[in-house]
């Protein structure tokens, strides 16, 4: 079996653990990231890409408020690339609970978070679209982040300082002797092989997950798996962050991402974060919700759901007293008797960079390492594998270096031919289940309105066409990548999309015939008796 | 003829497969027909004609029998609308469809009762009742597994013969594939550009040029169905004579010419049988005359058509060809407001896999049809004694995993037809 060596093993890709990577390699830290899947397979890239100014949280939970306004102005300053500074809205409509809209400018002050009141004509003048019933606005600090943006940047620069990466690995198992684990066994998805790594110290940063892959260490973390579905615009529906100004509770934030909008959230409790998710139910009810805030959200047209898994950690747990707030946990396994284990999961997007730091504090405090944490100076790099999965780029880029070979393979978003290249160029190997797939988080590809169905069939040509796959593989990475954007497309079936699925449907299966086995030779068109 | 006061004997609602079909057999029939629909299934079909492919669907088990298959499909589905029809009266349909589709320079070849195998362009091997012979060449190579070239083009995306052979090499080592320029071709290149073209014969001596240095020790060459908007037979000819090789054409993922040719020969041959149409027009409104016909609004603003009919076919297809719209909580049928059988909830009409063998219940909803094909309510009664359907609107089948598309359409508007006479 193949063992390899690291300082530091760090399990997960998603924006924590990606950046993670970043500030240990920053701190010259050797370290090897290793993700199940592709990097935000988790709560990482099914949130709503809100940076947040913190006044969500100002009546629940202040310091959770504070630690995001001060991320949120760092991050603005550190990885300009990925956010856009929309600014936000909280609004009230009639009904909506009227103590709470009158308290809500007086409890951002107590926590030093910008509100500036609105009148109504001023809203209007914001957000055409809000509620003719509007009774309160105000304006907020928030913006607009692209998650996968932000972990590509974050890998592509830890890469940069000599950290490493292996995707679609799965941990199996630990080897522990004397509360220590000496290596961490892993399964290749690609390959089906398994192979070993010997770090000094192993961080846990599978979100949702954590509470399996410490159980697999003998560590115990109890989470409660809260599924949250968003849906997604044809259109950007607003400029800035529009939220409803309530308790928190369903569909009450659209945040504009590029050219869309993106609607949510819901709260459902489920039983395994690989049961996640959206429904037809969940879909509805956003919907329904919504259209308090803006009417237009009942009638506009959708392009899919999308879900992904908070992992709320269960407070009270005995010897827990690394959790530097409720916003996140940090755990030292040295309280279940494993000492070079730490555990790294909840807290929001907004706060990843916090996380990453008090995490990387942790493990240098293990390492005896004396290095500071440089993420809150060091500006973010942007990086050629983080750059096309802004909205409009590539057809500015299609425009500007018009070379007159090129193809547009992707017509919803202009994504070209020497795009996707470009794109499998900045992704070395690993391509685990379908190449396909790692193209579409990487750049815009199937994220328009036909949601993969033209754009899947023709990449699928271009990747034989290169030798990227071979035999029957293209075909069923095809599969499976459909199958992805299946997820999110079948909770939003009527109007326009409904046709859009027809006619998907009339290809693939009604012509193409895919849904049937073709690794068959009977082909003599002969009934078998 | 087509005067502003005409009553047409028949209205028949729907450009695809079911609505040409229903133009076709009335106008046959000496009925005075007007036809209206948008651009849909036809444009976007490979141009093969499925009779019956797959049954039980769940099984994925592929039947070489089409007869064989719809035999099978009617015994354990009674209420498909196979099950209306005798196979003489599908085999006389078919017929008939492609004799009009042969007389009018598009001609179209099979076996009497086997299915053929036929290449699609993502690799796979589908089976299909008729093919146009432009594609004949490839189903007996295919057959054979003798050696074969397929050819694709720098420029023209979606069309990859590597693809095809890599799918395919395990069962038939002598397929290869080859990329050439296309002559004068640089940049993006679409099937019907390129069709135009290759209408010039000096072009296609071009590309054979390209071709043949690739083409030692092969019997056969494949190309993309671009050889040739409206008389592809000949450009192929041509091409076999140039070349010494059996040449054949393999259909494109749309946008192809496969389809837009099927409309051409509609477009030209419709109107020489007398068949007024509204093309590109949908119908925007609809009242019952006292005489049991029907008015119909077409069209919208100053452009809008006031046609009046006896009797109407409904053959607006699904989703995609407009004839049901679904909302958040059902799916309606927007013209006449015929009931549409249903799951009772949008939760229950898809699978949560795509591919799921099965299908999608909401493939199975549509057009509930008495055994005269008129749309009936509730009570079992038919809504208007003068109201027919026929095609993908109807109820009780998946044409997609039966691979019955074609077959159904025009076998169930020749019957529509036959009803409305009586």
């Amino acid at each position: 079996m193949n063992i390899l060596q690291t300082t530091v093993l760090i399990v997960g890709g998603g924006a924590t653990g990606t950046g993670l990577a970043r500030d240990l390699a920053l701190r010259g830290v050797s370290c090897l990231l290793a993700e199940r899947s592709d990097f935000n397979a988790g709560a990482s890239g099914g949130n709503h890409g809100l940076l947040h100014s913190g006044a969500r949280y100002v009546a629940s939970d202040m310091e959770a408020a504070v630690e995001c306004r001060d991320e949120g102005q760092l991050l603005k300053a550190m990885a300009p690339q990925c956010i856009e500074d929309t600014g936000g809205l909280f609004v009230a409509v009639e009904g909506d609970d009227e103590q709470y809209v009158a308290d809500f400018e007086g409890m951002c002050r107590k926590s030093d978070i910008p509100a500036r009141a609105l009148d109504r004509s001023e809203a209007f003048e914001c957000e055409p679209l809000l509620s003719d019933k509007l009774i309160a606005a105000y304006a907020v600090d928030d913006a607009a982040i692209d998650p996968f943006m932000l972990s590509l940047d974050n890998m592509a620069h830890a890469l940069d300082l000599g950290a490493r990466v292996l995707r679609n690995t799965r941990v199996v198992r630990f080897l522990r002797e004397n509360g220590h684990i000496r290596q961490t066994i892993f399964l290749d998805e690609t390959s089906g092989e398994t192979f070993a790594v010997e770090a000094e110290i192993v961080v846990n940063a599978t979100g949702a997950w954590a509470g399996i892959v410490a159980a697999l260490a003998g560590a115990d973390i109890h989470i409660l798996y809260s599924s949250g579905s968003l849906l997604v615009t044809q259109d950007r529906l607003a400029r800035q962050v529009v939220n409803r100004l309530r308790k928190a509770s369903d569909a009450d934030i659209l945040v504009p991402g590029g050219t869309v909008s993106v609607l949510g959230t819901t709260s459902v409790t489920i039983d395994s974060p690989d049961l996640c998710r959206p429904t037809v139910a969940e879909a509805d009810r956003i919907v329904e919700d919504a259209q308090a805030m803006m009417p237009v959200l009942a009638t506009t047209r959708y392009i899919r759901a999308y879900s992904g898994v908070r992992p709320l950690v269960l407070t009270g747990e005995s010897g827990d007293a690394r959790s530097v707030s409720r916003g996140f946990s940090l755990i030292d396994h040295a309280r279940d008797a494993v000492d070079n284990f730490i555990t790294i999961t909840g807290g929001k997007l907004t706060t990843f960079r916090l996380m990453a730091e008090k995490t990387a504090d942790l493990v240098c405090a293990k390492l005896k390492v004396d290095a500071p944490c440089l993420t809150r100076t060091e500006p973010l790099p942007a990086s050629t594998m983080g750059r096309w999965t802004e909205p409009g780029l590539a057809p500015k880029d299609w425009v500007r270096n018009r070379d007159e070979d090129d193809l547009i393979l992707c017509e919803c978003e202009m994504v070209s031919r020497n795009t996707v290249d470009a794109v499998i160029a900045a992704m070395p190997g690993m391509r685990g289940k379908s190449m396909l797939k790692a193209i579409g988080l990487r750049s815009r590809v199937g994220k328009g309105p036909c949601q993969g169905g033209f754009c899947g069939l023709r990449i699928t040509g271009h990747l034989y066409d290169q030798g990227h796959v071979s035999g029957e593989q293209g075909l069923s990475e095809l599969s499976s990548f459909v199958e992805r954007r299946w997820r999110g497309f079948s909770p939003i079936l009527w109007g326009l999309p409904m046709v859009q699925a027809d006619l998907q449907e009339a290809l693939y299966c009604g012509v193409l015939d895919m849904e049937l086995d073709h690794n068959t030779d009977d082909l003599t068109c002969e009934d078998d008796e | 003829m087509t005067g502003r006061d005409t009553l047409y004997d028949v209205m028949v609602i729907g450009a695809g497969f079911a609505g040409m079909a229903a133009s076709l057999f009335a106008a046959r029939h000496g009925l005075n027909v007007v036809q209206t629909g948008a651009t849909g299934g036809i444009d976007f079909s490979t141009g093969f004609i499925d009779l019956m492919g797959v049954h039980p669907v769940e099984d994925g088990k592929r039947w070489g029998n089409p007869w064989a298959a719809i035999e099978a499909v009617v015994r354990d589905c009674p209420d498909h609308p196979y099950a209306r029809l005798s196979k003489d009266e599908i085999a006389e349909s078919i017929n008939c469809f492609t004799e009009f589709l042969t007389e009018q320079g598009l001609e179209y070849v099979g076996h009497t009762d086997r299915n053929i195998c036929s290449l699609t362009p993502a690799g796979t091997v589908k089976r299909t009742y008729r093919v146009p012979e432009t594609a004949w060449n490839g189903s007996l190579a295919l057959e054979r597994k003798a050696p074969t070239l397929l050819v694709d083009f720098h420029g023209l995306k979606g069309v990859s013969g590597a693809q095809i052979v890599e799918t395919q090499k395990q069962h038939w080592p002598g397929v290869k594939a080859v990329r050439v320029a296309f002559p004068g071709g640089r940049g993006e290149l679409y099937p019907e550009h390129m069709a135009w073209a290759l209408a010039d014969p000096a072009v296609q001596q071009k590309m054979m040029a390209e071709v043949l240095p690739h083409a030692e020790d092969i019997e056969y060459i494949g190309f993309p169905a671009v050889l040739g908007l409206n008389d592809p037979g000949t450009v192929v000819r041509h091409l076999a004579e140039l070349s010494g090789k059996r040449i054949f054409e393999i259909p494109t993922i749309p946008p192809s010419i496969a389809g837009p040719r099927l409309r051409a020969v509609f477009d030209r041959g419709l109107p020489g049988l007398g068949v007024r149409t509204l093309s590109q027009k949908l119908v925007t409104g609809v009242t019952q005359r006292s005489d049991g016909g029907f008015d119909f609004q077409v069209g919208s603003g100053p452009a809008t058509v006031s046609i009046s009919a006896k009797k109407a076919i409904l053959a607006t297809g699904r989703f995609f060809g407009k004839g049901l719209r679904a909302d958040r909580e059902k799916v309606v049928e927007p013209i006449f407001d015929v009931p549409v059988v249903q799951p009772a909830q949008r939760d229950a009409w898809h699978n949560p896999a795509f591919f799921a063998k099965q299908g999608h219940p909401i493939n199975r909803a549509g057009v509930e049809v008495d055994a005269r094909l008129r749309p009936i309510g509730p009570s079992g009664e038919p809504l208007h004694d003068t109201l027919f359907a026929a095609g993908a609107i109807l109820a009780h089948h998946d044409w997609m995993r039966m691979k019955c598309g074609a077959g159904l359409a025009i076998a169930t508007a020749f019957r529509a037809v036959k009803e409305l006479m009586r």
